[in-house]
């Protein structure tokens, strides 16, 4: 089990990346990839609260008894989720209007669990806190590649700025209403874990 | 006769056997990654207290949860006051919003300059100034038959704002009206959402939605008819109808009905001149 420190960092974001590898995450990443800024918040507050939890665990997995160890994760995210919006809520008012749901969704994210379950209960807490960073922002990139292709071809726009020009909508250009909508997301998704197939050979089912 | 365990070393499966398989079934680990277990590994190291025992495991989830809700109340509770401050500003800055007075720095001045008073209509539709705490939720005021009008003054003209509460397409969705001194005619309008699809009915949040409105006349013969409707199906000489969100027309068919509904209910105060 001793992984080396860097390869728990960087393994997730590429090679063994929660969303096109491991398969987490999928439903958090169709919702929020709309537009590109509630998924980079979204990616960002997944990467905290993975890594604080990933520590948290990490701490307590040799007192946790094994039968009830799914609901000791499970509260410990949930009261770890809580207190964030709480705290938000008091001291980044904005911040919280913003994630509105997001936060919520968080508790849900399938990366948390499977994360705790699969890593932390069995490594030390720095090498949990890099496998939360690594993963979080493994997550937060597949969220920002397919939250880009979708912005810039379902509204023209990025991060709310317009970058398809007036004249192209002149010339008959229009936006594609489908990429707004999550099927396209799941399509998107599918492309990303095509191309990663073909990078990594080595994934490919015979 | 006793078998021996053999356990792959690379995913941890275990093979039960006089000796190890030559591939592993779950991994296909070869046989060299296969090292056996003898009964001294396999019983569990006892060091301190049996973390598998039914008496620690109860006592383990009754300290957790008691723990546990003893801090989020602690910080529910230290943070109660700021949050519901936050709350309060953010309600106003929401009615400044709707009288296009945008991103003030300090909210609660701007609010008290502009808005002068925080009135109830009666049912002959004259107004009485509300004396309560101010209010945050106007939904259970609606529900409570507590009409509200802001009666605010911009630039010398008295303007007024009525907040309204209706369902979008998965939540509520909120929002103030601001009308100019005749009641017809809409100042300004700021919509809200808790839960819509972002890039579609959250975009009933966005300026380019809520700028349709400024100029739009609110009432006609005694009756409600501003009107959303879908996208591009509005009369561009109408001054009743406003485009709704494309690609969001539920969304915009609850901005219909919440209008609708809640200026309905205001009409008394709407047609007294």
């Amino acid at each position: 089990m001793a992984k080396n420190n860097n390869e728990a960092l960087k393994q997730p974001i590429w090679v063994n990346n929660p969303v096109v590898v491991q398969i987490l995450g999928i439903c958090s990443a169709l919702a929020v990839t709309a537009q590109l800024k509630p998924a980079i918040v979204m990616g960002l507050s997944v990467t905290v609260i993975v890594a604080m939890s990933n520590v948290i665990i990490s701490l307590l997995r040799n007192t946790i008894p094994n039968r009830i160890r799914i609901i000791v994760q499970l509260v410990v995210v949930a009261a770890l989720v809580t207190i964030v919006s709480e705290i938000l809520k008091a001291f980044a008012y904005d911040v919280s209007v913003q994630l509105s749901v997001y936060i919520g969704l968080i508790i849900t994210n399938c990366i948390l669990m499977g994360r705790l379950e699969a890593y932390a209960m069995q490594n030390g807490p720095w090498d949990s806190f890099l496998d939360g960073i690594g993963n979080g922002l493994g997550y937060a990139a597949i969220l920002v590649v397919v939250a880009f292709v979708r912005e810039l071809f379902g509204s023209g726009k990025l991060l709310g700025f317009q970058i398809i020009p007036q004249w192209c909508y002149d010339h008959g250009y229009m936006n594609n209403g489908l990429m707004i909508m999550p099927p396209m997301a799941l399509i998107l998704v599918g492309c990303i874990i095509w191309i990663h197939r073909s990078k990594n050979k080595d994934l490919q089912e015979k | 006769m006793a078998t021996k365990k053999f356990k792959c070393k690379v995913c941890g499966y275990v093979h039960e056997g006089n000796e190890a398989p030559e591939k592993c079934p779950m991994c296909s680990a070869p046989k060299s990654e296969f090292e056996e277990i003898t009964e001294a590994d396999a019983a569990p190291k006892k060091k301190g207290i049996d973390t598998s025992s039914n008496v620690y495991t109860i006592i383990y989830a009754a300290v957790m949860v008691i723990l546990v809700a003893f801090l989020l109340v602690f910080v529910s509770s230290t943070l109660k006051e700021r949050q519901t401050a936050n709350v309060i500003n953010d309600t106003k800055a929401q009615i400044l919003s709707a009288l296009n007075i945008k991103d003030q720095a300090d909210v609660a001045a701007a609010y008290a300059s502009t808005i002068k008073a925080d009135m109830l209509m009666q049912a002959d539709g004259s107004l009485v100034p509300y004396d309560g705490e101010f209010c945050t939720g106007y939904s259970a005021e609606y529900d409570a038959n507590r009409l509200h009008v802001f009666e605010a003054e911009v630039n010398g003209q008295t303007k007024y704002v009525i907040p309204m509460n209706g369902l979008g397409l998965w939540g509520v969705i909120w929002g103030y009206i601001a009308l100019d001194e005749d009641r017809t005619t809409v100042d300004g309008v700021y919509f809200s959402h808790a839960s819509e699809t972002p890039g579609l009915g959250g975009e009933i949040a966005a300026p380019l939605f809520q700028s349709r409105f400024p100029g739009k006349i609110v009432t006609d013969n005694g009756k409600v008819a501003l009107q959303v409707v879908k996208f591009g199906k509005a009369d561009k000489n109408s001054p009743f109808q406003v485009d709704g969100v494309t690609g969001a027309t539920i969304t915009s068919t609850g901005v219909n009905n919440m209008i609708n509904k809640v200026l309905t209910s205001y009409l008394p105060f709407l047609n007294a001149k």
